[in-house]
């Protein structure tokens, strides 16, 4: 492993420290195609600048190689953005930003587990490109809301016609934001949360 | 325009009745969709994921566990644990550390999991994995994006 001398790595700016009272954290995935808005939108809302974690896979693990065990398996690394969001002195929310096409976000253990819910970005000139990261949200019983990010190039589809394109069910929330304003990008996460929200009260009543 | 369609699924896991058996090892990317059957929508928003298989004997370290350093690292430590030491003197993520020392998350758990058995860095309380359920916690989220 290639590891920068130990003097050479600098952690965090003072400002960026928490403090010593937190000891929660949660998380929320965001995920969408390639250059939908994923890093605009952990940005806008982080109150750090956005920070990049990596994984490496191999072949094996991703389920392309069939040789496993045989000294060819190649690795790859993935990578995607976080933010952050100090939510009380105890409380700490994190953003991950993840490219939704690669399939192998899924085999990441523990990236999904655990997460609050998701934020399907959309963007619809490619709405086929987040067909298969939905799908595996409903798989992996992930819940998520779908956020259309408004790109002035983009077609307008209403949002019924979305939904059935989707084949989404009734209940999952469709918004539209303009993921480079921390309002707009706010607003979807309040959307999932009231969402995780009603989920929850459901459940207590049953 | 018409748009392209895609068809729904289903979660993996079987539901109901709860809770689901502890699989032994299943594998990580099981076929495409079970059977819909007429199972009701609305459960399927309710399933869990992170309870079930092999969940215990995975080390407790999520991207979001946050790790304090108790100690200054010791001539012995490796320059890695060193820095990783160095860099949690106020709480820090795991994603975080994995950030600022350029190492992958993987590598930066296994760091981890010797420091914090040696009690050189202790993780806080580890992430609750039934958030999901936890209204209290869903609103103390809504009411600090709120103040955002
Ligand atoms: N008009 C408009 N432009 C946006 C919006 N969100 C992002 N953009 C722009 O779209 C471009 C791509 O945004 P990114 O945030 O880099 O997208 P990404 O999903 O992180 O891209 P990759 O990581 O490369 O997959 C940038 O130039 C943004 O400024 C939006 O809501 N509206
Ligand atoms: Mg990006």
């Amino acid at each position: 492993m290639d590891f920068k001398s130990s003097d050479t790595v600098t952690g965090p700016l003072p400002e960026d420290h928490l403090p010593h009272t937190a000891e929660t954290a949660v998380k929320i995935v965001i995920v969408g195609g390639f250059g939908v808005g994923k890093t605009t939108m952990v940005g806008s809302v982080s109150e750090i600048k956005p920070l990049t974690t990596e994984e490496t896979m191999t072949q094996a693990g991703i389920g392309v190689d069939d040789n496993y065990g045989s000294d060819t398996k190649t690795a790859t690394t993935v990578a995607m953005d976080f933010g952050r969001i100090s939510i009380t002195e105890q409380l700490v929310l994190y953003l991950f930003g993840t490219p939704g096409q690669e399939r192998f976000w899924f085999l990441w253990n523990g990236l999904f587990e655990g997460a609050l819910g998701a934020v399907v970005l959309l963007d619809t000139r490619r709405l086929e490109v987040s067909f298969d990261v939905i799908g595996r949200l409903e798989e992996k019983g992930v819940p998520f809301v779908v956020a259309v990010n408004d790109f002035p190039d983009a077609p307008r589809h209403p949002v019924e016609d979305l939904r059935q394109a989707l084949d989404l069910a009734p209940e999952i929330p469709i918004v539209t934001c303009d993921a480079r304003r921390r309002a707009a990008s706010r607003d979807v996460l309040m959307t999932l949360l009231r969402f995780l929200h009603a989920l929850a009260t459901a459940k207590a009543r049953a | 325009m018409t748009p392209p369609r895609r068809r729904r699924r289903y979660p993996e896991e079987q539901l109901p009745p709860p809770p689901p058996p502890p699989l032994p090892d299943s594998p990580p990317d099981s076929p495409e969709a079970a059977a819909p059957g007429n199972r009701k929508e609305v459960e399927r928003l309710y399933i869990l994921t992170g309870t079930g298989a092999g969940d215990g004997e995975r080390a407790p370290i999520d991207l979001v566990t946050l790790i304090v350093a108790r100690a200054e690292p010791p001539p012995s430590a490796a320059p890695e644990q060193s820095a990783l030491l160095r860099i949690c003197q106020a709480p820090l993520s795991v994603a975080e550390i994995s950030a600022y020392l350029d190492l992958p998350f993987s590598v930066v758990t296994v760091l981890l999991t010797d420091l914090l058995a040696a009690e050189l860095a202790q993780a806080r309380a580890p992430l609750v994995k039934q958030a999901r359920a936890d209204r209290s916690l869903l609103e103390a989220v809504m009411h600090g994006l709120q103040k955002l």
